[in-house]
């Protein structure tokens, strides 16, 4: 139990810090939201003064952060210029869009990647494996722009999946069915995706964590006893092999905000990408700190969970802390 | 041609073991591990086999454990070759041959705890419930010279001996009759050694059982070994009691180990100074 509340100590402090950060780097960057207003004629100076005031851009960086801290506390998470309403519920609807790509691809991944991990590994440098070796670097070389271009092509050409949004026109209309149905077509491109650029390195990992383990002599003298494969690799040698695999988990948790950015930027999928992009470009500064806090919190969660899940998983972890 | 010149447990006829060497592309280099091997092992009887490293010993053990598939020869074991049997037949056998492993530290699962060691291979085999099983595992425990009140305890708890134990007690619980002790006792210190080999010995005539026992230590061969085979370049180039091995040695390679065993008075004097 300590050790769980040194953790959440741990992962306030480094939220603090991320905040205070990025809120002095956003402050470092020359102009702001009303930057563009002032080159623009029309608009007189003591308008754009008048603006900054009441947005309280003129106060000093302290003064802003103080309010900043009052209005996530509030869950207010700051105030979005371009859209005019508080960046809580903003982020909040955007993140969920995010996230059920993610969690999705992230489930898809994993589920894919343990068995070809393992089967690699239990035929290492046979057939299979070489296969599968030769697959997972092929897609690692491709950059995941090129794969979400080519799918996207591959939309418009065949005309079976929609190129882009999270729904069709006349959504709101469709029976609870086929609203269903009209959500998955749209998600199975970026879903796709996001699983081929994630695979990979899970598999790598999951190939490298159990080859490393199969050879042991505990695993032959199972073998001895006339265990069954399919017991001695996921009873004996995937729990052997899993502490790293865990940890890689706990960053791909981590990365469930981050990691569709760019996909959801090319198809235009209406999650944390575009509006960030958006909103770095206009300057538009409550709403990057919240995705980047956003982020953080993930990670730090992420991280978090990995531990809670080794501990629960490794008897000698869960001895070891009380001998300390 | 089954052999029925004189009851044995296992014959071992021509065996020949071969590594390719796939790792370099295009290469054929083959490298022979076991190069006609053959030899009868009587019930009860412990056989030495004895060898320098990379003579070929650690192979045999894990041909004869079917943990490796021979190149060609055969193993006959209770009526049956078992080179030719299909994994699902070779399960049936498996549990008559058991082996003990050099390292007691990686030969036990990490994450188990000293009853999960000794109930898992009975699970595997489905031999008997959740009761049995435990109660067979204790009363293993306690014929290896552990305590009862140690079930609960993991593997990182024990010391090489104990751990020892526990894998030899692991090895003896599914009633094998051949047991393979592949350097079982190189990695403990002398005077556990000691008491190891008394157990082996004790627990050969409480459960009838029949060894090999690996070894490159020619002295402890012979004391634990009715017959010594000596291992040459995956041959086996000379065997007999243990007192012609040591005194009467006609190989070159029983020459050497017998040179190696301390204190023995062929010796040959090392310079003192480096």
């Amino acid at each position: 139990m300590r050790f769980l509340l040194r953790r959440l100590i741990h992962a306030i402090f480094l939220l603090l810090g991320v905040s205070i950060l990025t809120f002095l780097f956003t402050s470092l960057a020359p102009g702001d939201y009303f930057g563009e207003m002032r080159l623009n004629p029309h608009i007189a100076p003591e308008t754009v003064t008048a603006l900054r005031a009441q947005y309280q851009l003129n106060r000093p960086l302290p003064v802003r952060y103080w309010r900043w801290v009052k209005s996530v506390v509030h869950g207010d998470l700051g105030f979005s210029f371009s859209y005019n309403s508080p960046v809580g519920p903003l982020i909040w609807v955007r993140a969920r869009n995010t996230l059920l790509l993610t969690v999705t691809a992230t489930l898809l991944t994993w589920g894919l990647a343990l068995p070809l991990g393992v089967w690699s590994a239990e035929r290492l440098g046979r057939l299979p494996d070489t296969v599968i070796s030769w697959a997972m670097a092929g897609l690692l070389v491709v950059p995941d722009l090129l794969i979400a271009l080519g799918l996207l092509l591959f939309a418009a050409r065949s005309g079976w999946f929609p190129t882009g949004g999270l729904a069709s026109v006349g959504f709101e209309s469709l029976s609870p069915l086929d609203k269903l149905r009209d959500l998955a077509l749209h998600m199975i491109l970026p879903v796709v995706v996001l699983v081929l650029t994630a695979l990979p390195l899970v598999v790598r990992h999951v190939r490298a964590a159990m080859a490393g383990v199969l050879d042991a002599p505990f695993l032959r003298a199972a073998r001895g006893h006339g265990i069954r494969r399919y017991r001695l690799l996921y009873r004996y040698a995937l729990p052997a092999a899993a502490n790293p695999l865990i940890s890689l988990f706990g960053f791909s948790i981590g990365a469930l905000l981050s990691s569709s950015l760019l996909v959801e930027v090319i198809m235009s999928w209406p999650g944390m990408g575009p509006l960030l992009v958006e909103a770095i470009l206009a300057r538009d500064l409550y709403v990057v700190i919240g995705g980047v806090l956003l982020s953080t919190l993930f990670l730090v969660a992420g991280n978090f969970g990995a531990d809670l899940l080794l501990y629960w998983a490794d008897p000698r972890i869960r001895t070891e802390p009380e001998a300390k | 041609m089954r052999c029925t010149r004189m009851p044995s447990l296992i014959q071992v006829e021509h065996l020949v073991k071969r590594y390719s060497g796939r790792r370099v592309p295009g290469s054929r280099e083959v490298m022979s591990a076991l190069n006609d091997v053959s030899f009868s092992l009587a019930p009860g009887r412990t056989l030495a086999l004895v060898g320098e490293s990379g003579s070929g010993k650690s192979t045999l053990a894990l041909c004869l454990a079917g943990l490796e598939r021979p190149t060609s020869g055969r193993i006959w074991f209770g009526g049956r070759d078992i080179v030719a049997l299909d994994e699902k037949e070779l399960r049936t056998v498996r549990p008559q041959i058991q082996l003990v492993f050099q390292d007691p530290v990686s030969s036990l699962n990490p994450r188990f705890t000293a009853l999960e060691i000794l109930r898992e291979p009975l699970i595997v085999q489905r031999s008997g419930g959740r009761r049995e099983t435990s109660e067979s595992a204790l009363a293993m425990l306690e014929s290896v010279g552990l305590s009862r009140e140690m079930a609960s305890r993991g593997v990182g708890e024990f010391s090489g001996g104990q751990r020892q134990r526990l894998a030899i007690a692991r090895a003896l619980s599914l009633a094998p009759k051949l047991v393979i002790l592949d350097e079982a006792l190189s990695a403990l210190d002398c005077s556990v050694q000691a008491q190891i080999a008394n157990l082996l010995l004790e627990l050969q005539s409480s459960f009838a059982l029949t060894y090999l026992f690996i070894t490159h230590d020619l002295a402890m061969a012979a004391h634990l070994g009715d017959e010594i085979a000596v291992m040459d370049r995956g041959r086996v180039v000379e065997q007999g009691v243990p007192e012609k091995i040591l005194h009467t040695p006609e190989q070159e390679a029983t020459r050497r180990l017998v040179a190696a065993i301390p204190g023995s008075n062929v010796t040959p004097r090392l310079p003192r100074a480096l």
